[in-house]
């Protein structure tokens, strides 16, 4: 996984709330075995017209933001699936940080896994942002991890919460497999006493 | 011990180590995997040289992309026979027990794992499927995971999980004539709306949940996750005790009565804190169904669309407008008698023999209307067998029915089940999202018994005329 550390890039605004994980990735591009390639149909319904061909109202299609790397929406984003590909399918596109006032929890955690940093900030914070947004490329965000700001085009810093470990995790770039499997040991400990206190637990064999 | 939860408890019983910032490691008694979102995980397992830590914990089943028509033919579309084959050769490798596309016990995995007896009260239990909620119905922690996390829990048998907060949700009273389980979840969504329970297990409670059987609780926890919640939970009691009692993978004998002893220590202590606490009454909730393109927009069969100029948010008015033009429907008109295309009975919500039931009981002797297609999809080949015993097969056939295999189907479109733009479906499944079911396709979600009213009459119709 790539690292997080800081990000200074144009941020693309989507004034929406409940942004579902099928309006990121409709469920007929799920059929891939990769975890790569999904950036072409990132908002698929939203970004490309009935024929195929790009529809020119929608941000993602306009210059600057063809290359944003910040997306800013409403509360909520991300609700529905627990498809990964939404993530991927963000960060195939070039989507490393998003923010919004909330997110769906299954979501927020899968932006986690695949260094993309989602940041809660309150609504009219996300209404500047989104100002800021729409000023294009003279208007760059910058994400401070380490310092945990958002720096605004204009120097004011937006101070944001996350979790200590996630943050550790994102700043060096770790999956999570390799830091659980550090407490081995203590995994075979409670499957020691799993077996004696609920013997009755089945596992499953098929012959 | 201070007074806990059903989730408290449950949550406690499997933390394997909390880790300094608070986050815990979380021991995983059951992993269920379809083909859609494990294939990276296998892949990454494959990369990194790690095996399953417990393949006798897991299951895997084919149902998101398999087609539900004629099954002795090869599958057609080569992306969906791909992502099956794909599944089929890693179970092989990391010997994860299957159920294969022709086995009888094949369906959708959330059917499948409480009919096999392979999710089971007070266990924690994972799918990569935001659905996974729906065995929360059997009193186990049940919640979907994405595919870094699928992978993680193959390699470790464990999550990384933050304790979510409890709010429970009571339905007291008896519901009327009409009114199933759907419609109290889809009621209870509407009431707190799609995030009502972000950050949240929801524990359903009172006299209404605990009149159901465990199908409409099953449908009460599917839905847990459009109310935003991590997971919904019901707890254990004689009703779950029955159902659980003989499936093939339930414990038998002594081992079956000490489970149950277990199992009756999990109900929420009394004076057990919650966050956060909503009552509905059953009595004040009808026949329900949504509007919008967002689980949240219900109404009762009986009212009218509502009006964007009510609303005082600007974004809120727009959000409600642009729902309004996708669904092709006007403010204020009234929502019975809108005509529908297809009817669709299925998906992990609404495809288990009761719901069939239900749906046969309003077919039986009619027939469905011209130029309405309805299909019924069962939730696994188990139940579809059953529903054949039963005769309803024939119920449904005769009434001009589709009678299909087990899968997904038309609740996400991935197989050829799916809308063409602009058709209007009304459909017993889960999400009404924009292009959910296809591209351009309008969804109306009720419970089955309403889908069949609808199959028969053309329109979105209130059941209790019919009965
Ligand atoms: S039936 Fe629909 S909601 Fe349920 S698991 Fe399948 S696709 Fe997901």
């Amino acid at each position: 996984m790539e690292k997080f550390v800081t990000l200074s890039a144009v941020a693309a605004a989507l004034p929406e709330a409940n942004i579902d994980t099928d309006k990121i990735i409709p469920a007929r591009f799920l059929k891939t075995t990769q975890r790569t390639g999904l950036g072409k149909h990132a908002f698929d319904a939203m970004r490309y017209l009935p024929d195929g061909t790009e529809n020119p109202d929608f941000v993602l299609n306009q210059q600057p933001w063809r290359k944003a790397e910040i997306l800013v929406t409403y509360d909520n984003l991300g609700c529905g699936s627990s498809r990964e590909h939404a993530p991927w399918a963000l960060l195939d596109f070039g989507i490393r940080c998003v923010i919004a006032p909330s997110f769906a929890d299954i979501f927020f955690n899968n932006c986690f896994k695949n260094g993309i940093l989602p940041i809660r900030l309150p609504r009219e914070v996300c209404d500047e942002l989104m100002g800021d947004a729409q000023m294009g490329s003279n208007a760059r965000l910058t994400v401070d991890l380490p310092r945990q700001v958002v720096i605004r085009p204009d120097g004011e810093e937006v101070p944001f919460e996350i979790d200590a470990f996630r943050k550790h995790l994102l700043l060096e770039g770790l999956d999570d497999i390799g830091q659980t499997l550090n407490h081995e040991a203590s995994i075979a400990t409670f499957e020691k006493r799993l077996d004696q206190d609920k013997s009755w637990l089945p596992t499953i064999h098929f012959d | 011990m201070a007074a806990r939860t059903l989730f408290d408890k449950i949550w406690d019983d499997h933390v394997v180590e909390t880790l300094p910032d608070g986050t815990s490691i979380l021991y995983i008694d059951r992993h269920l995997v379809h083909e859609v979102t494990s294939p990276q995980a296998f892949e990454g397992l494959r990369l990194a040289g790690r095996k399953l830590r417990h393949p006798e914990r897991t299951v895997a089943v084919v149902d998101h992309n398999v087609p539900t028509s004629d099954r002795s033919q090869p599958i057609e579309e080569a992306e969906s026979r791909n992502q099956i084959e794909t599944l089929e050769r890693n179970v092989k490798e990391f010997g994860v027990p299957y159920f294969p596309l022709l086995s009888s016990n094949q369906g959708i995995v959330h059917v499948v794992g409480p009919e096999q007896g392979i999710s089971l009260p007070g266990m924690t239990i994972v799918c990569g499927d935001s659905h996974t909620s729906t065995h929360g119905a059997l009193g186990s922690l049940a919640f979907g995971i994405g595919t870094s996390e699928v992978e993680h829990v193959m390699a470790t048998q464990t999550i990384l999980q933050r304790p979510a907060k409890n709010m429970r949700v009571n339905v007291e009273g008896t519901p009327g004539a009409g009114v199933s389980a759907k419609d109290i979840m889809l009621a209870i969504i509407g009431h707190i709306g799609t995030a009502g329970g972000t950050g949240h297990v929801i524990e359903f409670a009172g006299s209404a949940i605990r009149g159901l059987d465990m199908a409409g609780r099953m449908t009460i926890c599917n839905m847990a996750i459009e109310a935003g919640a991590r997971a919904g939970l019901v707890a254990p009691d004689e009703t779950t005790f029955e159902y659980v009692r003989n499936r093939p993978f339930a414990p038998k004998g002594e081992a079956f009565d000490q489970a149950v002893a277990y199992w009756k220590t999990l109900a929420s202590d009394e004076g057990a804190h919650f966050d956060r606490e909503v009552t509905l009454r059953a009595e004040d909730i009808g026949p329900t169904l949504t509007w919008g393109t967002s689980p949240e927009t219900v109404l009762a069969i009986t009212d009218t669309v509502p009006d964007p100029a009510q609303e005082t948010d600007e974004a809120v008015k727009a959000q409600m407008q642009r729902m309004l033009d996708y669904m092709g429907l006007k403010a204020g008109q009234k929502i019975a008698g809108t005509p529908v295309d297809v009817v669709f009975i299925g998906s992990c919500t609404n495809s288990r023999i009761e719901d069939l039931r239900m749906a046969a009981q309003i077919a039986a002797g009619r027939k469905v209307a011209p130029g309405v297609r309805a299909m019924i999809v069962p939730g696994s080949g188990n139940v579809k067998r059953q529903a054949e015993e039963e005769g309803l097969d024939r119920i449904f056939l005769d009434a001009g029915f589709e009678w299909r295999e087990a899968g997904c189907s038309m609740c996400l479109g991935m197989n050829p089940d799916r809308l063409t733009p602009g058709q209007r479906c009304a459909s017993t499944s889960n999400r009404n999202f924009e292009g959910r079911q296809g591209p351009g396709g309008r969804t109306h979600l009720l419970s089955p018994a309403m889908a069949a009213a609808a199959a028969v009459t053309g329109c979105l119709t209130d059941v209790r005329e019919l009965a």
